[in-house]
Formats: C-alpha cells, structure tokens, sequence
C-alpha cells in the first residue's frame, strides 16, 4: 500500500507542519487578518497542479475540470496576495514629529 | 546532465522556501508587506517552473483559466471594503479547497479515463481526502460568506433530528470513501462522494451562528490548505504537500486562538447548536436594574476631567462603518491632551484580527492597538473607556458568574475603569443572549443610538466643550 515516495512526502508534510506551526505561532494578533488572506493565497500553490491539468494531452473532461480549477486558484493567487498588500501598506506607526 | 524534472523540483523547493521567508516576515507589521512579495515571488517561481514542465503541452486552457480567475481576483482585491474582509477570506478559502478537490479529480478521470491506469499506492487515498476536505470547504465557505453577507439568516439554523441525519449522512461519506479508496476506477461512486461532501459543507455549516464565523473561517482556512496537501499526494508534487501543511498549521493555530478567547472547545463551537436551544430559557434571568441614558453632551463633560482614554471596538463598529469617526474622535481626545489607546478583543468582529485591519485603515497608528493582556492591567488607572459596538466581551458575568453561558470566557475588564461609556443601539442583549450586568453598573454611562452618529456627534461636543 504505502511505496516509498509516499512515505517520503509524508515526512515533508509532518516537517512542513512542525516549521508552520513555528512561523505562525510569531505572527502578532495584529496581523491575524492579513495573515488569512495571505496564506490564502500560499494554498492557491494548488494552481501547480491545475496548469498541469489543463494542459497536459487528456481528455475535455480533465481539461474542463482542469480550467476551472485554473481560475479558482488564479483568483486565490492574485486576490489573496494583492488584498493582503492593501491590508499591509495600511498599517504605520505613529509618526513621530 | 540535468534533467529537466530536477530544475522543476528545485524551483519548487525554491518556492517553499520562499513561502516560509514570507511568512516569518509577518511576524512584525514593518516586514510583513515585504513577506507578502516575498511570498508571491515564490508562487511566480512555482507557477513559471509548471509551465515549462515537458507535460504542459497546450496553453490555450491554462490561459483561458489564468485570466478568467486573475482578472476576478484582482478586481475583488482592490474593491472590496474593510468592512467585508471576513467574505473575502471566506471565498478564498472556498476557492482553494475547490480548486484542489478540481485537480484531484481532473487527475483521477486522466487516469482513469484517458490513459487507462488505475491508480495505486497512497493515491487513491489522497483523492478520496482532496475531493472530501476540498468539498466541504468549498460549500462550508459559501454558507459562511453568505452569512457574514447576512444575504441568509445569521442566526443557527436547527431542525428536529438534524443529529440522526448528520449521522447518517456522515457514515454515507465513510462508507463511500472506503468505496473509491479501494477502487478508484468506480468513477460514479467518485462523483456522489463529491455530491455528498458538497452537501455537508452546507449542513455543517448552517448551524453555527454568525458570532462564531471567527471559529469557521479559521477553521475552513486550515481545511483548504489540507485540501492542497492531500492533492499534493495525488500529483506526488513537494510544493503542494509543503504550501498545504503551511497554511494547514495557520489555520489551526488561529481557530485555537478563536476557541481560546471564548472559552469554547471546537466541538462545542461546531456542534453547539444542535443541543442549545432547550436551555436557553434558564440563563435568560440575570442582572436587572436600570441603565442611566446620557447624551454626548454629559460625555464631554466627563472627558474635559480624563487624562486617559480606552477606546474598545466591536461588531457594531464595523456594521456601522463608524472606524474613521471613532479615529477622528481619538484625534480631538489627544488634542485634549488625552492620551487614548485601544483594546482589542481576539474574537472582536468577525474574523481573526478584523478590528484592526479597520482601525489601520482609518489611519489610527499600529501601536495604539493593543492586545487583551496588554490593555487589562491598565483598566485600574484608566479615567474613561469608551465602548464601540461591544457587548460580549466586556462582560463581567465572565468573570463572576459560573451559571453564565460565557463564564470563563477571558474578557477586556473595562468595569474596572473610573467611567466607561457604552455606545449602543438599544439594551437588547449581545450574540450570547445574556444581559450585560456592565451595563447597570454605578460608573457606567450609556449613550444610546447609531454608533457612527453618537460618536460624530460625542467628538463635537467634546470639541466645543
């Protein structure tokens, strides 16, 4: 059942989890909100494997299904990294005068 | 010499790393907009090393795609307002997990249909948990944007054996996973697991009420970036397994924060509901007494004699889009030579964070805004609080009474103030359905009346005064 290579990107995925954990665990509850939008858009990576999808020689029905996840997760890449750009240019300090 | 596989993997880890880079840069407001281009520098790495994989043959399609969902994104990125930042997430949130239970899909009929191989090993598996996870959040996602849009009911939707049938719809979902996991080439049972988690999304989704969106929308975050992982296995593809598990552990990590600060399990968010409606006759008793009703006017006086002010945002705020009045208010309180700060509640508004994107937006500086544990210990010596569309977490009953639906629940301690007012529309009760004893206490004021009018028209009479 389990082949090498799946234990192998098992291990990645239990380490990837240990070093989110760690990252996000230091992002203040200021950001909570920019943080959503942009790890949002850090899942729209599912956008790999929908250009493969959509462009690969298969069949209408993997290309049909392959399109539309294009756009989800182009509209995931783009309005996630670009909403959290507008949420983040908004925040400053005090200026001190 | 080099394959071109190994580039494509290499730009991939390349990626990941930069997604980790980015995300660590968030951990201060000053780096973080340089963490977002980070970030999106490693997705452009990921997305350039896809389209020249020896595979992708036509680009046609990924084209047609690529501008279709690039052109919505970006157009709902630079319109939507502040105030709807809790929709937003929750259609990326619903977008991404479609978009991976797509690909897992789009994979299998390839497969399947167009090449004839079964698929073998853990992938079976991954798919099953791509289309359920992704699914669930797509649906999950568009219930909970429809709530926060109030285009349906905010309040939980219940119904008699909604227990029996979530049950069984549950075990339906079991049993027809093990069905496609064991063979995958049955695509008619494929596509009714699809059906099925579709409809789960909705029907879990549903009975939770729209003060508790701040749980759902982190939670339906982490499905969507375990919805990715599991497509990660699908392709067999590092920067899925990696990006998912990043923005799995985030989403985790916030719905326990949210969970945390209203001294709920998850089980009790999600489920709560089902079993509520019974007891909520017994709690409704609690503090009576009369509320005094000032005017903006009795206000002023007050803080003509303050040295310090607390500002404390809610909900109400933000429904009546009152944040860059409540900033113009601070302005002429420290033009008064009133030193005016925030408190922020975790669960303040609809979204993890949510009141400080608002503030931030009106221009009110970062570092005014300051956290439950921050602010508490200040209360004793502060002269006025001022509370803004706040009900909830400014109870004390959390704090005193056991018998209460929220006792434990860590709150802001504003009563603890020499006066705090409370700007509110009426004395009706707060999302617990509890009586505020605040409310009746001796040094509290209430102004009554549309947040954003009371505290336009508290910032003039402060001014005249």
């Amino acid at each position: 059942m389990l082949e090498v290579e799946a234990v192998a990107a098992l291990t990645i995925l239990i380490l990837a989890f240990f070093v989110g954990f760690e990252v996000i665990s230091k992002v203040p509850p200021l950001l909570h909100t920019p943080l959503m939008s942009g790890s949002n858009a850090i899942s729209g990576i599912s956008i790999v494997g929908a250009i493969l999808a959509a462009g690969s020689e298969h069949g209408a029905t993997a290309i049909v299904l392959g399109v539309v996840a294009t756009a989800f997760a182009a509209f995931n890449v783009v309005g996630g990294f670009l909403v959290t750009d507008r949420m983040l240019s908004m925040f400053k300090q005090k200026d001190r005068k | 010499m080099v394959d071109a596989n190994v580039i494509i993997q290499l730009a991939y880890l390349a990626a990941a790393v930069l997604f980790i880079t980015g995300l660590r840069m968030l951990s201060s407001p000053k780096s973080a907009p340089r963490g977002n281009l980070v970030a999106a520098v490693g997705m452009f790495v990921a997305v350039v090393a896809t389209l020249v994989d020896q595979d992708v043959v036509d680009y046609k399609w990924i084209a047609l795609g690529a501008v279709i969902g690039s052109a919505a994104g970006a157009v709902a990125a630079l319109r939507i307002a502040m105030t709807a930042m809790p929709q937003m997430v929750a259609l990326l949130n619903g977008l991404g997990g479609a978009a991976s239970a797509l690909v897992a899909g789009a994979d299998l009929v390839s497969n399947v249909v167009d090449k004839g191989i079964t698929p073998s090993g853990i992938v079976p598996t991954a798919i099953v948990l791509s289309v359920l996870i992704g699914g669930i959040t797509l649906t999950g996602s568009l219930i909970a944007f429809a709530k926060l849009q109030e285009v349906m009911t905010t309040a939980p939707i219940t119904y008699p054996g909604q227990q029996v049938v979530n049950a069984l719809i549950g075990l339906g979902v079991i049993a027809l996973c093990v069905m496609v996991a064991m063979d995958p080439t049955q695509l008619g049972a494929f596509c009714l697991l699809a059906a099925v988690a579709l409809l789960l999304g909705v029907l879990l989704v549903i009975p939770i009420g729209g003060a508790d969106m701040p749980v759902v929308i982190s939670l339906l975050n982490s499905y969507s970036g375990l919805a990715a992982c599991a497509t990660g296995f699908v392709l067999d593809n590092s920067a899925l397994v990696v990006s998912g598990a990043l923005v799995g552990a985030s989403g985790i990590i916030l719905t326990k924060i949210m969970c945390d600060a209203m001294n709920r399990s998850l089980t009790n968010v999600l489920f709560g509901a089902f079993g509520a409606a019974p007891e909520a006759g017994a709690v409704a008793e609690g503090p009576q007494g009369t509320a005094k009703s000032y005017t903006p006017e009795d206000a002023a006086v007050i803080f003509s004699n303050a040295r310090t002010a607390v500002i404390v945002p809610g909900y109400g705020m933000a429904v009546a889009q009152a944040q860059h009045a409540v900033r113009e208010l601070a302005d002429t309180l420290e033009e008064k030579g009133i030193e005016v700060n925030f408190a922020i509640h975790p669960v303040a508004g609809r979204m993890p964070g949510h009141m400080n994107v608002l503030l931030a937006e009106a221009d009110v500086p970062y570092d005014k805004l300051l956290e439950m544990d921050e602010v508490n210990p200040t209360f004793p010596e502060t002269d006025v609080v001022l509370v803004i569309g706040a009900n909830d977490v400014v109870n004390p009953s959390a704090r005193t009474e056991k018998g209460s639906p929220i006792y434990g629940m860590p709150i802001l301690d504003v009563d603890r103030a020499e006066h705090v007012f409370v700007i509110k529309r009426s004395m009706n009760t707060g999302f617990a359905g509890i009586q505020n004893p605040l409310f009746f206490n001796d040094n509290t004021m209430m102004i009554f009346g549309d947040a954003k009018k009371v505290t336009i028209a508290l910032g003039e009479a402060v001014r005249k005064y």
